[in-house]
């Protein structure tokens, strides 16, 4: 995989699927293309239109709490999002992420401000902030998740090997 | 070394022995969906190039959060799966069915087995001693064509609650009082387990209540020992052939235990915008509220009605205040007009509305207008839940709810009692 480079956009703690993907276009989860025009609007109105190919989306603790709808990481990767940096994720939203094939990055976002110009390198385990001249590492994912993330996520994956591959 | 709940029922399900950490392909008794989640699992199950699913009679497809349909897109989402059904012979349980929690408790899961369901709130099959987790659309789709799964055996929590609950106290205050002290990430890809006399002495419509909010915890899974209110539950439902008794064993390896006392706890409330922001209903500013809404696969069921109608019968629900009463399944509906409930209910001033998820997650049948104050039963009151992100929802027991809708301010339902 390439590396990634983009802006951070910064979100705070408890960001919940309802902020990424409010109930209320519920009648849009068979149109993503236009939920994903809404992306994170109930956190920052207007975030669709000024996000770019390849930024990070960087929130605080919890990032992700909430409904199981795979329509909210969905939508993220639909922006263009390269992706998701928190302090921690709850385990549907994580689940889903590496699923839809958007990575999802354990690291202290304390650190990570609005604005900051970040390379992940997925293969190395690395994110940089070229802004502080700072390198994070975070976590690996457990065998089961990077083998999906690798192929690009889940469909891909049963595609390609016709079941789950643990290890 | 014994075995955890998690353990016992997910070895049996892959087949060998796995602890707390390993990673396990199980096999699934019962997998669904809802119409906010089952459509993307019918297209993902299309990419997939699956044309079957792997066991027809235990994948079920329910309509419930947009049940009945208020516009033309979830109408053409709920042809979609109707249509699903009838090509798979997977089992719909259509328009105002109910819940898919409620009625997948009443009517299909059993002690041991493994549920995994595209809603967050699987974990409400806890109660009954299943390993039951909410998971995204592709996972499920996967669960339903190849009738397994694969999961991380989660670490457990075993939550020991002593003591008898006060009058006007009840498992839904309880659970707040544990969301408010673990907080909302406090458990994550934790199994927990909740024993000692409070939790045995609870009826399965309080368990229930108990294991649906565990992800609110973070939780993967939130189970019960399964016991005489297991059976019980069971053969009142013309099911006793399910039973089976099923507890860890005593010396199970528990990451935590955490002891609770419940004798001395007041009624809950959780404040906007986070579950976890718990408050005894004393200390919480007793604001107007514009609607009262008792529903939901959290507290929607008859125990739950009776509570409230216990509370609001004679009385009137204040000026101004919306009452909006929601069975959480159609069993629940008819009892409930059966022995008067919902006559109560609705003399006081309710709206009756059909069964399903109703006002809860903003799509119908009582979003919040700016501004707007509401206190809810149900499990979440994110910001933007019930429709409006400029609105605000507190969560509370079906008691604290009905005291409110007739004083019109969040009130302490021992006022009542
Ligand atoms: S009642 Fe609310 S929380 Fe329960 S399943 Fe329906 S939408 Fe989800």
């Amino acid at each position: 995989m390439d590396k990634l480079k983009g802006k951070a956009w910064k979100f705070g703690d408890g960001i919940s699927t309802d902020h990424i993907a409010p109930g209320r276009l519920f009648h849009l989860r068979s149109n993503l293309p236009e939920l994903a025009k809404h992306v994170l609007e109930d956190a920052r109105p207007g975030f669709a239109s000024i996000v770019q190919q390849g930024d990070f989306v960087v929130g605080g603790k919890n990032f992700g709490q909430g409904s199981s709808r795979e329509h909210a990481p969905t939508i993220i990767k639909m922006a263009g999002v390269s992706a998701v940096i928190a302090k921690s994720f709850p385990r549907i939203f994580f689940r889903n992420c590496i699923n839809v094939g958007l990575p999802a990055l354990i690291i202290d976002t304390e650190k990570i401000d609005e604005g900051d110009e970040l390379e992940l390198d997925l293969l190395k385990g690395k994110l940089a902030n070229l802004s502080k001249g700072a390198t994070y590492t975070f976590p690996a994912l457990p065998k089961a998740m990077a083998n999906i993330l690798a192929d690009g996520g889940l469909v891909e994956h049963i595609k390609k090997h016709g079941d789950f591959k643990l290890d | 070394m014994g075995k955890t709940l998690s353990e016992k029922i997910l070895s049996a399900h892959a087949g060998h022995d796995v602890r707390a950490g390993e990673f396990a392909v199980a096999c699934v008794d019962l997998v669904y969906v809802q119409d906010g989640t089952g459509p993307l699992t019918v297209r993902q199950l299309e990419k997939l190039g699956f044309k079957t699913v792997s066991s027809p009679q235990r994948s079920i497809v329910f309509i419930d959060h947009a049940s009945p349909s208020p516009r033309q897109e979830l109408s053409n989402d709920h042809r979609l799966l109707r249509e699903f059904c009838r090509r798979t012979g997977a089992i719909l349980s259509d328009t105002g069915n109910g819940i898919s929690h409620n009625v997948a408790s009443e009517d299909y899961i059993n002690p041991g087995e493994v549920v995994v369901g595209a809603d967050s709130h699987t974990c409400t099959g806890g109660a009954l001693c299943a390993f039951a987790t909410g998971m995204g659309s592709t996972d499920i789709a996967v669960a339903m064509a190849l009738g397994h799964t694969w999961l991380r055996v989660p670490e457990t929590w075993k939550i020991a609650v002593a003591g008898t609950f006060p009058k006007g106290v009840y498992a839904k205050d309880f659970m707040l009082h544990f969301i408010g002290t673990v907080s909302a990430d406090g458990a994550t890809y934790k199994a927990l387990e909740f024993t000692g006399p409070a939790m045995e002495s609870l009826p399965m419509s309080g368990r229930l209540t108990i294991s649906n909010m565990a992800v609110e915890s973070g939780a993967k899974a939130g189970l019960f020992n399964s016991d005489s209110v297991t059976k019980a539950f069971l053969e009142s439902l013309g099911r006793p052939a399910g039973y089976r008794p099923l507890q860890a064993d005593p010396d199970a390896a528990y990451e935590k235990i955490m002891n609770f006392d419940v004798s001395t706890l007041e009624p809950m409330v959780a404040c906007p915008h986070f579950v976890d922001n718990v408050h005894p209903v004393g200390t919480v500013e007793p604001l107007a509220v514009n609607q009262v809404f008792i529903g939901t696969s959290t507290n929607g069921r008859l125990d739950d009605f009776r509570v409230a109608a216990a509370i609001l019968k004679g009385k009137k629900v204040a000026p101004g205040v919306r009452l909006l009463v929601t069975p959480g399944s159609r069993r629940t509906l008819l009892d409930g007009l059966a022995d008067g409930t919902i006559q109560t209910l609705a003399e006081a001033g309710g709206i009756i509305t059909g069964p399903g998820c109703g006002a809860c997650v903003g799509v119908h049948e009582g979003v919040l207008g700016d501004g707007e104050v509401c206190v809810a039963t149900q499990n979440r009151n994110f910001k933007g839940r019930m429709g409006n992100p400029n609105a605000f929802i507190y969560l509370a027991s079906p008691a604290t709810a009905a005291a409110t809708a007739i004083t019109g301010r969040i009130t302490d339902p021992r006022e009542f009692l």
